[in-house]
């Protein structure tokens, strides 16, 4: 992924204490007040002197533990520790009540498998995942486009679009709740527009996972816009000039020179918009709380609901263990595509 | 996105050079409207024909409408009679303003509770992480250890585990040292922080070496250092993240349903849940001004602030 490759190479000090400057004097003072001890004057200084930089890489190396401890631990106990003891949750059955969980092999997972609601919930999670990602990326391709002609207004849309990603999900979700109002929702004028009547969005089963995936899209496409939008004003004008001095204009310009200028960004975009699509969750508790059934239920609720709502630990760690994989797997795969096919700045 | 890589403060330096940075690609999602519209690239053709214009109008007032219709629609309902909300065709104007709804929201659900946990979780929240998120990024940037790259790596890595992966275990972890239903519980699993403090580290990065020689001369420590020449600096920066950070823990949802149990613990969207369960479909004027309160703070804080938010966002995806 991005922030690690780059960022790899990315603490260019030297990780050595180096020679000079402030170090000097110390090494000096201790030099003189050793020397008269020392038999053989020579190599004493230099003895002093790289016992005094140890002393002094030891006093930055306690200091960087300590500036850095915090925020590792916190890392360590509540995201890389989790991560891995999940794994072993999975292999167990308990219920948070009896006093030790017991092991019970990959039982959770031939559960699973046997489940046929599991095959829904994973077909639910792809279908939000790749729909949200999808339409996103591509409406968020046109008004990040859009916004960054020479438009009036543009400013004001910018702003109007992206403010849905800062409200909290839970209040996307209530929004979207009273608009999917049958009787008395936008989604009846909107529909009956065409002469038809609005479907009961939230509370029927043909619909619920279309509810929860138009009002996920709807608040991050003004992320994937913004992104988009600030990444073609970063790209090299000049090149866009060399280009419509050769002729290349509107449509062909843009499918020449503006995608794949932009394909690292698309890349991030969906390796990102995977990761996150794939554990919405608080739109999905406030419009349909993963029903009816389990038409809406994706693998995030099934997560929460086995554990918290039905207590079945073990069943909760295994479903966790399989979204977790199957991210990672994205992640590897996306990291390596991109890592081959990006080559443009 | 790779040579491209010149982390100036996006959030500043746009302002100040718009123009220049626009070809080597510094961040600018924070920059003057007009003066980044006139350098975008495509402005080569300077000229549109009208057709095109007129296109691009309609397709701007869509994207506008898609947008605001919503919110309005919130704001609009959340003060409506029952008799407005409640009619068909649809009144996009509120008959009179009913402000009752809001006092019904705050008679159904302890809204006053919500608002002091969301405030005291979110301040403390925030102050905490971006503790962090300075001391190790100052530590990443100008302290010398032998393993720095290493620890860089496991920190800016737990970027890519999945939060809802960890949510099981760190509700069992939270129970065993007695946090449930507390503010240590809503607070502490949240302090870790990679995305600010790659944000604030890449703008330490930036600060001159002559800057931190001439402070080495004067015989300052790194303590001095940090707090009287780094962090001043790197304000900019560490503002924006302290902002980025606030709104997504205001926005926190999966972890504090899950680790509070009681109406007194609840935050804002975790009460809001609770009160649309309570309701139902029944009473969409009490909901709705509900909605609003627990919106509307983010909003007025975007607002304000929407060119650092949106500059410091776009920045950390587009130089990652």
């Amino acid at each position: 992924m991005w922030p690690v490759t780059h960022t790899v190479a990315a603490p260019a000090a030297p990780t050595r204490p180096d020679v000079g400057g402030p170090q000097v004097p110390a090494g000096t003072a201790s030099a003189a007040r050793t020397a008269p001890s020392s038999a053989s004057p020579v190599p004493a200084p230099s003895a002093e002197r790289r016992r005094a930089r140890r002393r002094r890489g030891l006093r930055e190396g306690l200091l960087f533990a300590a500036l850095v401890a915090p925020n590792l631990a916190a890392i360590l106990v509540f995201s890389y520790w989790p991560t891995i003891y999940n794994v072993v949750l999975s292999l167990m059955d308990w219920d948070f009540i009896s006093p030790s969980p017991v092991f019970v092999g990959l039982q959770n997972y031939v559960d699973l498998l046997q489940d046929p609601e599991f095959g829904t919930v994973l077909a639910n999670t792809g279908v939000f995942t790749a729909v949200t990602v999808g339409g996103t990326l591509v409406g968020g391709l046109g008004i990040g486009y859009l916004l960054s002609r020479r438009l009036r207004f543009a400013g004001l849309t910018r702003t109007m679009t992206f403010a849905p990603h800062m409200l909290p999900g839970a209040a996307v979700g209530i929004v979207w709740l009273f608009m999917f109002d049958p009787t008395y929702g936008l989604s009846r004028l909107a529909f009956n527009a065409f002469g038809a009547d609005s479907p009961q969005w939230t509370t029927t089963s043909d619909w619920s996972l279309w509810a929860i995936t138009v009002a996920y899209a709807w608040q991050r496409l003004g992320f994937v816009a913004i992104i988009y939008y600030t990444a073609i004003l970063d790209l090299p004008k000049d090149l866009f000039e060399a280009a419509s001095l050769d002729g290349a204009h509107g449509w062909k310009l843009f499918r020449s020179m503006t995608l794949p200028l932009l394909s690292p960004v698309t890349y991030f975009l969906l390796l990102t918009g995977i990761i996150t699509s794939a554990q919405a969750f608080d739109i999905i508790a406030i419009l349909t709380s993963g029903g009816p059934g389990v038409s809406s239920t994706t693998l995030t609720w099934m997560v929460y609901d086995q554990a918290f709502l039905r207590f079945d630990i073990g069943s909760s760690a295994a479903a966790a263990t399989v979204l977790f994989v199957i991210l990672m797997v994205v992640t590897v795969l996306q990291t390596r595509f991109a890592e081959r096919k990006v080559h443009y700045s | 996105m790779s040579a491209v890589v010149t982390p100036t403060a996006p959030a500043d330096a746009a302002p100040t050079t718009p123009a220049a940075s626009a070809g080597r690609g510094a961040g600018r999602g924070s920059g003057r409207r007009r003066s980044t519209t006139t350098s975008g690239p495509g402005s080569a053709v300077t000229r549109r024909p009208l057709p095109l214009t007129i296109v691009q109008y309609v397709l701007l007032a869509l994207v506008l409408l898609l947008f605001v219709v919503p919110v309005y629609w919130l704001f609009s309902s959340a003060v409506k009679p029952e008799s407005d909300i409640y009619a068909w065709p649809l009144r996009w104007l509120p008959s009179s303003l009913e402000w009752s709804n809001f006092a019904e929201a705050w008679r159904a659900a302890p809204f006053d509770r919500f608002f002091v946990n969301s405030i005291i979780t979110t301040g403390v929240g925030t102050v905490l992480e971006m503790g962090c998120a300075i001391l190790s990024a100052y530590a990443f940037a100008f302290v010398r250890f032998r393993f720095k790259k290493a620890v860089f790596v496991l920190v800016l890595g737990s970027l890519m585990l999945p939060g809802h992966v960890t949510l099981l275990v760190n509700y069992i972890t939270v129970g065993e040292l007695g946090w449930l239903n507390t503010y240590a519980g809503l607070i502490l699993p949240g302090m870790g922080s990679a995305f600010a403090m790659f944000l604030v580290y890449q703008q330490m990065r930036q600060v001159p070496g002559e800057l931190i020689d001439a402070a080495l001369v004067d015989g300052a420590g790194h303590l001095r250092r940090m707090l009287t020449l780094v962090v001043p600096l790197c304000k900019p920066m560490i503002l924006t993240g302290t902002l980025i950070v606030l709104i997504g823990k205001w926005n926190d949802f999966v972890w504090p349903l899950i680790v509070t149990s009681t109406a007194d613990m609840r935050t804002l969207p975790i009460g809001l849940m609770f009160l649309r369960s309570q309701e139902g479909y029944t009473n969409w004027g009490s909901i709705l001004a509900g909605t609003v309160m627990v919106g509307l703070p983010m909003l007025v804080v975007f607002f304000v602030a929407q060119k650092r938010i949106m500059g410091g966002i776009a920045a950390g995806a587009l130089k990652g």
